[in-house]
């Protein structure tokens, strides 16, 4: 995939806030028709490599194509072909909801008729009829996020940014929000999404990109990135503390790895490669040897995990210092 | 969020091309301006309670500087005080709309939506000529209020309705300046409270060193030189001229070419700070 057929390509991208580096080398590309998850902790940049792909922000370095247009040069094509839907709600809440889509819309050089259409759709799509006569002031949080969202959909975009989309949704409209993603992408958008939630990453992206201190430190389909991120783990609690040498004996037997021990909560937990055989095995071989087991767990990695693996012990620190 | 609706969506490619020409260009920065005047006065339909405020303010200077103060000051020739203050007052409530203006800016600047603005292929341009574009639809309510206000306590224009209208083309062409400045003005300060803090030490030595309240030759002679060159002088003493009011005279310079100065300070003002207030719009959050 050369860099002019691609949907989103970023460079080298770097930009920075004073002495902090909010994106240092930052490098991306997301092929046409595709969803590409931008994966983080706080502070990583992700925000920031949204708004520098939108064109809200301008870059120290590097360069950056959106829809087949240089970001920093033709910054108003790049704004044509886009959708934007940021971390933080960019509504007018003293306007209606409904006069919120029609303003977005004319300001796109809707035709009226086309636009006020348009926003009823939008607005019976998210879940906003009822409320579309109401200033948007009014608006729960998720409320605001939906409009927010149908904000960012009044045309078809060739690209659509979506900055931590779910955050604040209950179930059901995060449900809704993954088809409309989905439609969309069936129709030929591009979506470049930022994310906290491994889950989502899973559910919508192609790819996945972990972005830790203003760079990509791992890129991959979420399966790849899983299969890196450190095995599943089995954690087990025994009844009685004096029997946790025995088990820990066994445990380490049987999955070969490292025993964690918790006296405190009688916890052992060991790395799993092989899940379901290797439980099997362990609940019989406990039982032989007469070892009360309170509760047994198998689980993935969490995104804790992940991160803490993917990014290093660097995970969570907020951008890196610029060398004097 | 229900089921998805089958629709044909607008692509984002079709029916927006970017501009390419000059005259696109400027074509939809009008559009946009007047699209974004539509939502600044839709603001002001949805909170009823600023438009009772925005018309207590002028009734209110009209009442208290015509039979308060009007009852003890004189006025150069003969006339009434009244009818020599009215021109005054309106320029003077122009000048107070410049506090509105910045605070507007300043709250929408400081929200999100802007960002929604600045990702939208729009005129760049439009947030602050629709914030003109408002204000000056808002003043000309205000002057309308005043005129039936200064009807009602005896000022009249003297000179026929050309004339008249002329004077408040002047006014407004005052206010467009002001609102300028105020888009400027609201640009720069860190947060909209601020605002109220600046425009009032700001606009009230304005209006004390001009000729609102006194004809600068009843002043001493250097405070007089200053009131005669205030932008505000200007207006009021071109204004007082075509509507036909007393108050005329001074042998200034300034005082001579009232009409010229009411035209040259504005529109020097506009060319100076709009294209400053669109640069300082344009680096804003970057
Ligand atoms: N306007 C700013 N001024 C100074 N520093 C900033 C600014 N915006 C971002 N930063 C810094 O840049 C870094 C990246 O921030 P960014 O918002 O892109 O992170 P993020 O990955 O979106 O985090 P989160 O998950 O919390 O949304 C952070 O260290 C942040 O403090
Ligand atoms: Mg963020």
């Amino acid at each position: 995939m050369t860099d002019e057929t691609s949907a989103v390509v970023a460079r080298g991208v770097r930009k920075t806030y004073g002495r902090t580096a909010a994106l240092d080398g930052f490098d991306l590309t997301v092929p046409p028709g595709t969803v590409c998850g931008l994966l983080g902790p706080n502070g990583a940049g992700k925000t920031t490599a949204v708004r520098v792909l939108a064109t809200l922000l301008r870059f120290d370095a590097g360069h950056a194509r959106v829809a087949g247009h240089d970001v920093t040069r033709h910054p108003e094509r790049v704004r044509a072909a886009i959708g934007l839907t940021g971390q933080y709600a960019a509504v007018d809440e003293t306007l209606s909801g409904r006069q919120n889509l029609v303003l977005f819309g004319r300001l796109r050089h809707l035709p009226s008729r086309t636009v006020r259409r348009r926003a009823d759709e939008l607005l019976d799509q998210f879940g906003l009829t009822d409320a579309a006569g109401r200033s948007a002031g009014t608006y729960s949080g998720g409320m605001r996020r939906r409009l927010d969202l149908a904000a960012s959909l009044i045309t078809r975009p060739q690209v659509l940014f979506l900055d931590e989309p779910t955050t604040g949704l209950d179930p059901r409209s995060r449900n809704g929000l993954w088809d409309a993603v989905r439609t969309l992408v069936a129709d030929g958008t591009t979506v470049l999404l930022t994310t906290q939630y491994l889950e989502e990453a899973d559910q919508l992206a192609d790819r996945v990109s972990v972005v830790d201190a203003g760079r990509v430190v791992a890129e991959g389909t979420s399966a790849e990135l899983k299969a890196r991120s450190g095995a599943d783990r089995i954690e087990l609690v025994v009844r009685h503390a004096g029997q946790l040498p025995t088990a820990a004996a066994l445990v380490e037997r049987i999955t070969g790895g490292t025993v964690r021990v918790d006296r405190e909560i009688r916890q052992l937990s060991a790395p799993v490669a092989d899940r379901i055989t290797a439980l099997a095995e362990l609940l019989r071989a406990l039982q032989d040897a007469g070892i009360a087991v309170e509760d047994v767990v198998l689980r993935r990695p969490t995104l804790d995990e992940a991160f803490l693996h993917l990014t290093g012990d660097r995970s969570g620190r907020a951008g890196t210092e610029v060398a004097a | 969020m229900s089921t998805t609706v089958e629709t044909r969506v607008p692509s984002g490619r079709a029916e927006q091309a970017p501009p390419s020409g000059p005259l696109t260009r400027l074509r939809w920065a009008v559009v946009d301006g007047w699209v974004m005047t539509g939502r600044n006065m839709r603001h002001v339909i949805r909170s009823p309670e600023e438009i009772v405020l925005y018309f207590s303010l002028p009734i209110m200077f009209v009442l208290v500087f015509g039979y308060v103060f009007g009852s003890g000051m004189a006025v150069p020739g003969d006339g009434s005080y009244r009818e020599f203050l009215l021109p005054g007052v309106f320029v003077m409530t122009m000048l107070y709309g410049l506090g509105a203006t910045a605070s507007q800016i300043a709250v929408d600047a400081g929200r999100g939506v802007v960002d929604r603005f600045r990702s939208l292929p729009m005129a760049r341009s439009a947030l602050l000529t629709g914030r003109a574009g408002a204000d000056l639809l808002r003043a000309l309510l205000e002057l309308s209020v005043l005129v039936v206000c200064g009807l009602l306590v005896g000022w009249r224009w003297r000179n026929g309705l050309g004339d008249a209208a002329a004077a408040v083309g002047l006014i407004l062409l005052l206010r467009l300046a002001l609102t300028w400045l105020g888009i400027l003005l609201g640009l720069l300060v860190p947060n909209p409270d601020t605002v109220s803090v600046i425009v009032f030490p700001l606009a009230f030595p304005l209006t004390a060193l001009s000729n609102v309240f006194v004809a600068p030759e009843l002043l001493p002679e250097w405070l007089g030189a200053i009131a005669a060159w205030n932008p505000l002088s200007a207006t009021v003493a071109a204004a007082r001229d075509l509507f036909g009011n007393p108050g005329l005279g001074g042998g200034s310079w300034a005082a001579e070419h009232a009409l010229l100065l009411a035209v040259g300070w504005p529109v020097l003002l506009i060319a100076v700070i709009a294209p400053l207030a669109v640069r300082r719009y344009q680096r804003l959050s970057r």
